[in-house]
């Protein structure tokens, strides 16, 4: 059953087997550098998500944190779930933390004082802490040109202090700084453009990932950390918590967040966009957005018109990497 | 031997850094300590200092980065003023509650508003509960011989604390002086390499920077309270052993022309050498007038303060910074009730001046003493009075 399993398909034309290839399953590391018995809540794609980046970067990693849902669960006194050096200090100067080590270990490598090891840095936060708060000292480390990876892990609100709106929580979705009421439809404003921000600093590599697609994010966040220079990767973190969905159905909303063109997956590889997975036929918006409470509000009308923009705006993203 | 050189204090400490063999510059620029920075970017473009320099985009990253650099186990440095200070604040507590010893030269700068890039310690006292070591300084010298201080003490294995090297903006930070650099061969004797213990190494992961609920915070925050206040024995030996090289001797509490003193004047910073000519004029006219300078605000030299000024009958405190609606001067403030318990001590006078660059002259400094003895027998119903201030 195994052995056959695996020849499965190998028939089918090549195009066809190239648009699947995302889904390919290959055989990964067992050790966990982000350890198991974390605080972090049922169903949260988050973890999964740090868990897989974990594997992805290996042993030979630095990472500092920002304060947030994963700084909160992994580093809780007298215990820590790192099985690899991290820092956390505070919410919003993490790139710039990451400079400074990045640049701590340049300069004793320069002097011998340390071996060459060719460490990769990398910087992991939230929503709040990369498109908000950090967002000045991510421009700025960005610019500079560290050799660093940046990463942030969008669950799409402050879902640590108790779903607060960010710049990255989408049109229409309610949380407590942007209650859905009689007269308000919840989120006002579009979800900010990180990707183009940081695709506007002309780094080497940019990407989006979810954990929904294990090996795509693993495979983008080790193509990022070979990068000399800095490189970001955004992932979207299903947060079944702040997103009110049943925990069971974190990985599967992920993937609808994909398969409607919400949350596309691609790459921005020294300016050039590269779709990962081509989707023929978006499913409706409508079937990502029903099996969350922060949209339960929404009326047809409201949820026609984001349909109609995740499609424009999907489309714009396709010319882009086609163009 | 050291050579004697005219010299901008500002570049003097740039020399001085780069003798330390600092690894990790983060810096952003501010009136009045741009210099610093300035002549450190220089020194390492052309190749004499070999140092990363990272030209954050605030003061905020310049901190946060050093943070980073000293965690990872390299020598750090930077350099900062006034509003600089203040948009660094939340992160001079990670650096000291995390043990990690950066060195800061802060050239003193008053806060707005009204905008002022001139001097004051409004910076320096709003940042006195970070659990930083502070030193002041009164000359170029002294500002040298300090930041090279800074570095030992805070790499020392029972210390691993965040220095500030306080120097007033423009009256030292932009004033050319005769300083004695030191040799290489002497700042190598005096400062060993930093060597971290359990820097940020793949080899033998660390976590930093936890989160502390409840149950533990108070001990975490009493053990670093117990180091900061043992950083004292540090701070006396290294100056100790500065003194044997260098022959030059600091300490926390220093005393000018105060043996059988009935009233002391007390300053902090450059203002220090005005009010000793002062102290001399009013000697020669026949005043018992001593001058206590205070150059360790934290830790706070309790004991050293206590026998500095006890047999005085006036303690006069002149303070650069108010604390609104509060005591008016920290400083005195803080004297004040080092000395409340004490069965032997002085009436203490507070006096706020010298703010946002406003110069105290060496009558100046007559005149506050004589209103200061005026005072101390009439009282006065003010807390505090302003010196200098126009109505």
């Amino acid at each position: 059953m195994g052995k056959k399993s695996i020849d499965v398909g190998l028939d089918l034309p090549l195009k066809i087997r190239a648009r699947h290839a995302i889904h390919e399953v290959r055989p990964v590391t067992i050790k966990e550098n982000f350890a198991p018995g974390n605080r972090s809540c049922i169903g949260c794609a988050e973890a999964l998500a740090v868990r897989l980046t974990c594997k992805a970067l290996g042993d030979n990693v630095i990472i500092a944190m920002a304060t947030g849902c994963m700084e909160i669960v992994s580093s809780q006194l007298p215990y820590t779930s790192w099985e690899v050096p991290w820092i956390h200090t505070l919410f919003e100067n993490t790139a710039a933390v990451a400079s400074g080590i990045e640049a701590g270990l340049e300069a004793m490598v320069r002097k011998g004082r340390i071996p060459a090891r060719e460490t990769k840095i990398v910087a992991m936060a939230g929503d709040g802490g990369t498109a908000d708060i950090g967002l000045q000292a991510l421009s700025g480390a960005l610019e500079r040109g560290h050799n660093f990876l940046y990463i942030c892990f969008d669950n799409e609100a402050y879902m640590n202090t108790g779903v607060q709106r960010s710049s990255s929580t989408p049109y229409g979705a309610s949380t407590t700084t942007s209650p859905a009421g009689k007269v308000s439809i919840g989120q006002i404003t579009p979800k900010k453009d990180m990707l183009g921000i940081v695709a506007a600093h002309n780094i080497p590599y940019i990407a989006t990932a979810c954990p929904s697609y294990p090996f795509d994010l693993m495979d983008k966040v080790a193509k990022a950390a070979a990068v000399k220079g800095p490189a970001y990767v955004h992932i979207l973190s299903v947060c079944p918590v702040g997103w009110r969905s049943p925990s069971e159905l974190s990985v599967r909303i992920g993937r609808l967040a994909v398969e409607t063109g919400i949350f596309p997956l691609y790459e921005i590889e020294n300016g050039k966009y590269k779709m990962s997975l081509s989707l023929p036929k978006l499913k409706p918006v409508y079937d990502y957005m029903r099996l969350q409470g922060r949209f339960r509000h929404l009326s047809e009308d409201t949820i026609k018109q984001i349909q109609q923009r995740v499609t424009e705006e999907y489309q714009k993203l396709v010319a882009k990497a086609e163009g | 031997m050291a050579k004697r050189v005219g010299i901008e204090v500002s570049v003097a400490i740039g020399e001085v850094v780069t003798m330390t063999n600092t690894d990790v510059i983060a810096a952003y620029p501010i009136t009045p300590q741009t210099h610093i920075v300035e002549h450190l970017a220089k020194l390492v473009a052309d190749g004499e200092l070999d140092a990363e320099y990272i030209p954050v985009e605030s003061e905020h990253s310049a901190l946060s980065a050093c943070l980073g650099a000293a965690a990872a186990g390299a020598r750090t440095f930077t350099a900062t003023a006034g509003q600089g200070l203040e948009l660094m604040h939340e992160v001079l507590y990670i650096a000291s509650s995390m043990q990690l010893p950066v060195v800061m030269a802060v050239a003193n700068r008053a806060l707005s508003a009204p905008l002022s890039v001139w001097g004051d310690h409004s910076d320096a006292m709003a940042v006195r509960d970070t659990g930083w070591i502070q030193i002041f300084t009164e000359n170029g010298q002294e500002v040298v011989d300090n930041i090279l201080c800074a570095f030992r003490i805070a790499e020392d294995r029972g210390v691993l604390l965040p220095v500030m090297v306080h120097l007033d903006g423009f009256h030292l930070s932009h004033v050319i002086e005769p300083i004695l650099l030191p040799e290489q061969s002497e700042v190598d004797a005096f400062l060993p390499p930093n060597d971290y213990p359990l820097p940020l190494d793949p080899a033998k992961p660390v976590t930093m920077g936890d989160f502390g609920p409840p149950f533990i915070y108070t001990e975490v925050k009493w053990a670093q309270e117990v180091n900061l206040r043992k950083s004292m024995e540090t701070i006396l030996k290294c100056w100790g052993e500065f003194d044997r090289i260098f022959k030059r001797c600091y300490h926390p509490v220093e005393c000018y022309r105060s043996e059988d003193a009935e009233v002391l004047l007390l300053t902090m910073g450059s203002f220090s050498e005005t009010a000793m000519t002062a102290i001399d004029q009013m000697r020669q006219q026949g005043k018992n007038i001593g001058l206590i300078k205070l150059r360790l605000w934290r830790p706070f030299p309790f004991d050293e303060i206590r026998s500095a000024v006890r047999d005085a009958e006036v303690l006069i405190v002149l303070d650069r910074a108010l604390s609104f609606g509060g005591p008016g001067g920290p400083v005195a403030s803080e004297i004040r009730s080092a000395l409340y318990n004490e069965d032997k001590r002085p009436k203490i006078v507070s006096f706020v001046g010298g703010l946002g660059g406003r110069d105290i002259t060496v009558s100046g400094f007559s005149e506050m003493v004589n209103r200061g003895i005026e005072i101390s027998k009439t009282g006065s119903k003010h807390e505090f009075e302003i010196f200098g201030a126009r109505e």
